[in-house]
């Protein structure tokens, strides 16, 4: 089979690396120019032979002066299970694309099952049987599960009767195929997002797709819906489905996927089957240098009681019950992190926390911040107390795009009387801010008192944020939510390397994130939260003890939020 | 780099464009558009006259044009300057015409400008009102306003305060008003020039100021840019919104002290002439930048200016055509520049 090329390949680099390991990612580009030259042509024609279902040859794409994608060539086989790994901004997202024709590259060919295409719009490449999960669910809430399904293909004529009994029957047929069970007359709003994946799926399987692409099918699932997606996936593959899985959650590259690429700058760094290569490796190819996954987590001893959330209960305009008699307290110098599925409550909790509670909602219980309520007070007040928050959307609420990276760290703090100076602001202690917080957090940017934020990466964008906050005075409490999410590897340890110390530095944090890694690796003590409640609580002692076996721990996590 | 360039250019290529059209429609109409263009020029720049009439136009408009930038920049669209420069004039026509004649000048003069601006102010506030209240959107909320300013004023004017079987108030009071250029200077003989010229460049530096380099500049602008970013930051967007119409709206008024207490000296129905619609114009095309308004005024000034003296070879209503073609150029430059 195809695979004893990339073995090759692959023994190669591990003899290279072991000597030398920074040099690893640059062997790996020569040697993908090499297949380039001459394995790429051959393997085009062996493509029908040996069972190519995707073919990309010397395959370029840019966006006016921004390479997205560099001369990339790739073989994925036909009945596999095909992982592209790499950072954000990596280019996995625009080769997903290209390969599903919603952009068309500017040099190179495609060759679909051993037969050159060009596609010129997504519709081309469904009737050439590739089908794509969106990251993004695209379902008509109104709608049942069949009626989404056949929208769009309704073997029905303008004004004639859907034949919806029929084709329900035949949606049956086609999960149970699959090895998964699905009722086709529920309404989309109503299904989980397991469930709303899986109608996804079934979507593409019904209009008889050959390739599925998945684009980080994993980053709304707990972890036992995970796994069921991935056995989903692997009956699939027995079926005879080509599957590219679109990820940066190397864990799951490793435990599902056949052959993986890993992707860095626009350019594919390597391909090998999943069986010869390991965690850390792969860490290292796709960030380009030797990475922690784990930084280190020193015990903890946690004080007074900085955060005390009691009976806490939140009802929406509509009625809809989304915290019920939540309590929990957070003491100085502890990180209490909070794992759970998103939507069981911990919007509601965040909004509660930062003052900014929608218009009708019923709120009742109390919150203490160092022995005050917070409770009905605005942000700036909240703020003013000792309190820091950084919201999970950064993009929307934790900095102004347009203005410049100078501007963003301090933005929010901007009433601080060491920035007034007038009517404005003093020059010089807003430079010293910007020069002391971009040294001190690493922020990569050329000149921070013109750049826009916005053109910054979003490891460096969350840099800013940390920066800022961890920075304010007087600060007892923080609130961390997703604060690594679309982050890069990099980042991810600097990040996490400021959240300890800022932990060790006496300050209680609060942590809300949907990666379980993340809270594993910095928690003190954990809840899950469950249905608008803590349903389980990790004391300190289990936290510490627990972390040592992971993926053990994570099961047991998974058991308590689902 | 290569965008700020550009986004530098697109007014002066808006501008440019404009004209070559409109030299093809007056080529049409059968006249030498050079010949319209140099007579034009001769009008506006040859004669005292012509630049006292650009120099009225030029401070009524910026202030307008300031009524709209202002808001803009909460991404606010302040179509409400005709109705605010309407009230404001009103106010300031009659607090003028109710003083007592012993209070002198400079006190009736400011009195009356501070009627106009608290006016404007108001009626702009009411658009605010309604939009922090319920959520009515500005566009539609300051386009009723102005024909209820219509109403209003008309109703006030013909039934209550014009002078009987005219239709102006009764003129202010000797000390409300603002002296004219000539009278100061010696130049600009005969035309409406007159001091508030300073107010009006004053108005466009001092939001410059309070915009780009003041704390409250800074907060609107990130309200502007990113409201929910703010009010996770600590400002209250609301009470924006408020001020920056209510800004907007006490510039609109300062218009009054240029048509009312500088030139005419009494409320005349019509007498605002569509100004703050151009208002619109000016603030488009200076990008909502107050300086720029300036610019942008002056050049609406010329235009309008002479329009008007070369109306026996061709109608100036060419003139309109080359404002509406200069601000939609504008428009579509900003949408091609986006991704």
């Amino acid at each position: 089979m195809g695979t004893s090329i990339y073995c090759r390949e692959k023994h190669e680099c591990k003899a290279d690396g072991a000597e030398k390991p920074e040099c690893t990612p640059q062997y790996m580009r020569i040697s993908s120019t090499a297949k380039h030259s001459n394995r790429a042509s051959e393997q085009i024609n062996r493509g029908a032979l040996m069972g190519i279902a995707v073919q990309l040859k010397g395959l370029t794409k840019r966006f006016g002066t921004v390479t997205a994608n560099k001369d990339i060539d790739l073989s994925i086989e036909e009945k596999s299970i095909h992982a592209i790994v790499g950072e954000n901004g990596a280019g996995k997202s625009t080769l997903s694309r290209i390969i599903y024709g919603m952009y068309f590259p500017t040099f190179g060919e495609i060759a679909i099952h051993g037969r050159k295409v060009r596609f010129g719009s997504p519709k081309d490449a469904i009737d050439a049987g590739i089908g794509m999960v969106h990251q993004h669910f695209m379902l008509v809430p109104e709608l049942t599960v069949t009626e989404n399904i056949i929208l769009g293909n309704e073997h029905a004529r303008l004004l004639g009767k859907i034949p919806l009994k029929k084709m329900e029957g035949a949606i049956l047929d086609e999960a149970g195929k699959s090895g998964f069970t699905i009722n086709p007359a529920a309404r989309a709003g109503l299904l989980s997002v397991g469930e709303e994946q899986r109608v996804e799926l079934l979507k593409l399987l019904c209009h008889d797709a050959s390739i599925l692409i998945l684009d980080e099918p994993t980053a709304v699932l707990t972890p036992s819906e995970t796994d069921r997606l991935f056995d989903i996936l692997r009956s699939l593959k027995a079926k005879g489905k080509t599957i590219i899985l679109i990820t940066h959650k190397l864990d799951e590259v490793l435990a599902v996927a056949d052959t993986v690429s890993v992707m860095r700058k626009g350019e594919i760094v390597g391909t090998m089957p999943t069986a010869s290569i390991t965690k850390p490796e792969l860490a290292t190819m796709m960030v380009g240098r030797n990475v922690l996954l784990r930084i280190e987590n020193p015990p903890s001893l946690p004080e007074r009681t900085v955060l005390e959330v009691n009976k806490l209960n939140f009802r929406t305009a509509e009625g809809k019950s989304m915290l019920k008699n939540l309590s929990f307290s957070i003491r100085a110098g502890e990180i209490y992190g909070i794992a759970g599925v998103e939507g069981n409550g911990q919007s509601e909790l965040l909004q509660t926390l930062w003052g900014l509670v929608p218009q009708g909602c019923e709120i009742s219980g109390d919150i203490g911040l160092n022995g005050k309520s917070i409770l009905g007070r605005k942000p700036r007040e909240i703020a003013a107390m000792g309190a820091s928050h950084i919201p999970e959307n950064r993009h929307r609420h934790a900095v102004i795009l347009d203005y410049p990276v100078a501007d963003n760290l301090f933005f929010g703090r901007h009433r601080e009387n060491a920035f007034r100076k007038g009517f404005g602001f003093s020059r010089k202690s807003m430079e010293e801010n910007t020069k002391r917080l971009v040294a001190d957090f690493d922020i990569r940017c050329d000149n921070p008192s013109r750049q826009p934020l916005g053109s910054l990466s979003g490891g460096n964008q969350q840099k800013v944020v940390l920066a800022r906050e961890l920075n304010r005075p007087g600060i007892s409490f923080i609130i961390l939510a997703q604060p690594t999410r679309g982050v890069d590897i990099g980042a991810i340890e600097t990040i996490h390397r400021k959240i300890i110390e800022a932990r060790m530095h006496g300050i209680a944090i609060l942590l809300i994130s949907s990666e379980l890694e993340e809270i594993i690796a910095l928690s003190t003590r954990i809840g899950c939260l469950y249905n608008g409640t803590i349903r389980h609580e990790f004391t300190l002692e289990e936290t510490a003890a627990k972390r040592m076996d992971e993926d053990r721990f994570r099961r047991e996590i998974g058991l308590h939020i689902t | 780099m290569l965008q700020n360039t550009k986004r530098f250019m697109t007014p002066f290529a808006s501008v440019l464009l404009a004209f070559l059209a409109s030299a093809a429609i007056i080529t049409l109409g059968g006249r030498d558009p050079l010949m319209i263009f140099s007579k034009m020029g001769r009008a506006v720049f040859d004669s005292h006259y012509g630049l006292g009439q650009v120099i009225f136009r030029l401070g009524t408009l910026t202030l307008v044009g300031l009524a709209v930038a202002i808001p803009y920049r909460l991404r606010l669209f302040n179509i409400g300057g005709e109705g605010q420069l309407q009230m404001g004039a009103f106010a300031a026509a009659l607090t003028g015409a109710f003083l007592p004649e012993f209070l002198p000048w400079p006190t009736a003069s400011l009195i009356c400008t501070l009627a106009g601006m608290t006016a404007g102010a108001s009626w702009a506030l009411l658009a605010g009102a309604l939009k922090i209240r319920f959520g009515v959107n500005e566009v539609i909320s300051t386009i009723m306003l102005n024909f209820i300013a219509q109403g209003i004023t008309g109703y006030l004017l013909t039934y209550h305060f014009a002078i009987p079987s005219t239709v102006h108030t009764s003129p202010v009071s000797a000390g409300s008003v603002i002296p004219s250029l000539a009278s100061l200077t010696g130049l600009f003989t005969s035309s409406p020039a007159n001091a508030s010229i300073v107010l009006s460049l004053g108005a466009a530096i001092f939001f410059h100021f309070l915009i780009f380099h003041s704390r409250y500049g800074f907060e609107m602008r990130a309200a502007g840019l990113q409201a929910e970013a703010s009010e996770y930051a600590g400002i209250d967007t609301s009470r924006h919104i408020l001020s920056a119409l209510a800004a907007g709206g006490a510039a609109a008024g300062l218009g009054a002290a240029n048509i009312v207490l500088g030139y005419k000296q009494y409320y005349e129905a019509g007498m605002t002439d569509g100004a703050g619609f151009a208002g619109i114009a000016v603030a488009l095309l200076a990008g909502a930048h107050p300086l720029w308004v300036l610019a942008s005024a002056m050049f609406f000034a010329i235009l309008e200016y002479g329009g008007l003296s070369v109306n026996a070879y061709v109608p100036k209503d060419i003139f309109m055509i080359i404002q509406a073609l200069t601000i939609f150029l504008v428009i579509g430059f900003n949408a091609a520049r986006k991704p």
